[in-house]
């Protein structure tokens, strides 16, 4: 009885063993069935009783191979001209009309041939997994296991490999909505696909141009871009210190034991981001326009003349400081509902020590609730700032980057990069360049958050506080 | 007597934060009173002489839902609902199963799929957005009533890569009931079905409602996508046409009322989920 469960318990870890294999060990040891499914997909199972899923395999393999014949192969070769035929008018003679040739059209040669290589590399994928299956039945077919059948595997789908059941959807939807595109405008970034030149049906490969024109500060896309970056910066910080300040000495207002109706403050704060954003901020807006409803208001209280206004969105400096303004309003709510957990789980014996210590209020928050509060948030900054320097919403529809200082220019003065790639993209159709900013933004992104990450205290001594 | 003056001065300083509350209040609570009033408001147009209205009416609510010459709200309202519906049952699908599997399986991609989602959250959302209109238009799904599938793959595709903040509550359940499920012979489907979710109603519960507001409230993809489709418009393209110039004259008092109906639902769905939404993002950051 022990012994049968000792073998059995020895086949489980070789079993476990198998299930780790890599596809050069089965190339290398594997028989010459194992070897040829390399080539043939599924011969070795279906060899080895997994006809099923051998077959499978094969439908798989011949589906890739027709689709590369009939289309992919033309796809991947196409990629390396992007086309060169232009739509042609000719006179037909018997139609008295002009009938137009079908052209190439860049854009879609570029996508199918991301959409080729990136299927490619799923095939790649599948191929080797089915290399290693193959393996695997070999080997326990050879030595007198049980090969699992077709039923064994479709059910194995629902237990110990539940997670391929269930994360090939979400990868399924992953990979077109999100990764093919992209990779997309990513390649889109080393083309001239763009309004300027008239490149919109036809382009060509540029190599590195773009990313030279706005380096390039005396151009005038150039020069647009390193002041967008500059604001973009300076916004990203301040919308974020000041929403988190702001927020966190609010909720200890609301906290300390003196204050009545907590309840009902933090009830009245957060009914404002009950109401959509776009909702409040398009209202924000039209309050906020030079006859809208706070201009009237301070004209009826004498504030300001009767026919003045203040320039919120006109003036450059005074458009910088209302949207910062207003995303405080905006973002204060979701900063207090998030840091009044935080603040809680504050170990109460801290303050009190500080208190027998004869430590005051201030001293409290700059010694124990501060440096507390950066330990712990550290990872909500980061992820604040990174959705700041991305923060559309604000920006587009408080002052649709308004107001425009330099006509020359394709940004306002509140643009950040993600509004100004916006404009370029649907408004002037300035692909190429609106694909590196987008590339930037990430590299910017990308450096800053793992930079600070792996500086933070949350990082370098996990779980120390 | 030195009792006294202290016992003072902390009535003082209550007193100044008590008013320094009241205004702040008044100051985030006015600008959603005032679309209120606006939205009852007699006289149209957004330029207005008085600040407070001369009388109030139901006219605005009772045209929105019944002009629909120029912009046919009730059927936006409808073709939000059943892209909220569809998009809400598919991402909340997507993302709970992502989430219970990288919370609970091991398996060589785990690693590699949460850095992945990482990097490509800081990607900007719609960097990509014009190649997924390429890319749909290519699939077709960019004509008619295709398009209201083409926003529900939009809004719901990339669910999954969101999975932290569930992920992190299957983590609190503690995995000993999953081993004693499976002694009892639970297969895994069934031990997410029939334990983990029961247990987690907070998050099912968090991410149901989460992704059925987002159609609602997005109107960057729904306006790239729908383009010129005014039979396709969802709500917030639509309220937000209703302040476009030409527009906005007659429909600013509407606007409002469309924005106060949209935001009572959306209100009191988000009182109701505060405290999961505290819970759901409070549990990750646990000192």
């Amino acid at each position: 009885m022990t012994t049968k469960m000792l073998t059995l318990n020895a086949q489980a870890v070789q079993r476990d063993r198998i299930e780790s294999l890599e596809v050069i060990q089965a190339l290398r040891d594997g028989g010459p069935e194992t070897k040829a499914s390399a080539l043939v997909m599924g011969l070795g199972n279906m060899v080895h009783k997994q006809v099923v899923k051998g077959l499978l395999f094969l439908a798989v393999e011949i589906a890739y191979i027709a689709f590369m014949i009939v289309s992919g192969f033309h796809n991947l070769a196409m990629l390396v001209t992007l086309g060169s035929v232009e739509q042609q008018e000719v006179w037909n003679e018997e139609l008295q009309v002009f009938l137009y040739t079908k052209g190439d059209q860049s854009i879609l040669l570029l996508l199918y041939g991301v959409a080729t290589i990136l299927l490619s590399l799923v095939m790649f994928w599948i191929w080797r997994g089915t290399v290693k299956s193959a393996y695997k039945a070999e080997l326990c077919d050879k030595r007198g296991w049980h090969v699992n059948t077709f039923a064994d595997d479709l059910q194995s789908l629902l237990d110990e490999n539940l997670y391929r059941l269930l994360m090939t959807p979400s990868m399924f939807f992953i990979g077109i909505l999100t990764i093919l595109p992209l990779v997309f405008m990513i390649c889109m970034a080393f083309t001239n696909y763009s309004k300027i030149g008239d490149h919109l049906v036809l382009f060509d490969w540029v190599g590195l141009a773009n990313f030279a024109t706005l380096f390039d500060g005396s151009s005038v896309l150039g020069g647009t871009f390193w002041s967008v970056l500059g604001w973009t910066l300076v916004w990203a910080f301040f919308a974020t210190f000041t929403n988190y300040f702001a927020g966190m000495v609010l909720a200890i207002v609301i906290n300390r034991k003196g204050t009545k109706a907590k309840g009902f403050w933090r009830f009245c704060f957060v009914i404002s981001c009950a109401v959509p954003m776009f909702v409040s901020l398009l209202i924000m807006r039209t309050m906020l326009q030079p006859e809208g409803a706070v201009n009237v208001l301070l004209r009826s209280l004498g504030l300001i003349a009767p026919d003045a206004s203040l320039p919120f969105f006109t003036n450059a400096t005074w458009a910088r400081v209302t949207v910062i303004v207003i995303n405080i309003w905006v973002g204060v709510p979701y900063t207090l509902l998030q840091l009044t957990g935080v603040l809680q789980n504050i170990p109460a014996d801290l303050y009190e020590a500080a208190d027998i210590d004869g430590a005051n209020k201030v001293q409290q928050f700059f010694k124990i609730t501060l440096p507390y509060m950066l330990y712990v948030t550290t990872p909500y900054l980061i992820a604040t700032f990174t959705g700041n320097v991305n923060n559309f919403n604000v920006i587009y529809l408080l002052s649709e980057g308004r107001p425009v200082t330099d006509l020359a220019s394709t940004a306002g003065s509140t643009d950040l990069l993600v509004t100004w790639l916006y404009k370029l993209t649907i408004d002037k159709q300035y692909y190429n360049i609106g694909a590196v900013v987008g590339i930037l933004t990430f590299i910017i992104l990308a450096i800053g958050s793992l930079l600070t990450y792996r500086n933070s205290k949350s990082y370098k001594e996990e779980g120390g506080f | 007597m030195k009792e006294k003056s202290y016992k003072r001065s902390k009535q003082i300083s209550n007193i100044i934060v008590h008013a320094v509350l009241a205004v702040l209040a008044f100051v985030w609570v006015f600008p959603v009173l005032w679309v209120v009033m606006t939205s009852f408001w007699a006289e149209k147009g957004s330029y207005v002489s008085t600040f407070f209205p001369k009388s109030f009416t139901l006219d605005n609510y009772i045209k929105l839902f019944t002009d629909t010459t120029l912009l046919n709200f009730p059927k936006m309202f409808l073709n939000t609902l059943i892209i909220a519906v569809f998009s809400c049952l598919l991402s909340t699908f997507l993302l709970l199963s992502v989430s219970y599997c990288l919370s609970r399986m091991k398996f060589k991609m785990r690693k590699p799929y949460m850095n992945m989602a990482m990097v490509l959250g800081l990607f900007p959302g719609f960097m990509s957005m014009i190649a997924v209109y390429f890319i749909l238009k290519a699939v077709g799904l960019t004509e008619g009533n295709l398009i209201r599938v083409a926003l529900v793959f939009c809004y719901s595709g990339g669910a999954a890569i969101g999975f932290q903040v569930a992920k992190g509550f299957f983590d609190t359940t503690p995995y000993a009931i999953d081993e004693a499920a499976m002694l009892d012979g639970c297969t895994r489907w069934q031990i997410f079905t029939k334990i983990t979710l029961p247990l987690s109603k907070p998050i099912v519960i968090y991410t149901v409602l989460t992704s059925f507001i987002s159609p609602w409230v997005d109107f960057i993809f729904a306006k790239v996508i729908c383009r010129a489709n005014a039979d396709q418009y969802t709500v917030a393209i639509g309220l937000w046409r209703m302040l476009e110039k030409e527009y906005i004259d007659n429909w600013y008092t509407c606007f409002a009322a469309g924005a106060v109906l949209i935001s009572i639902p959306i209100a009191l769905l988000f009182l109701k989920m505060q405290k999961y939404y505290v819970n759901g993002t409070g549990g990750a950051v646990k000192g």
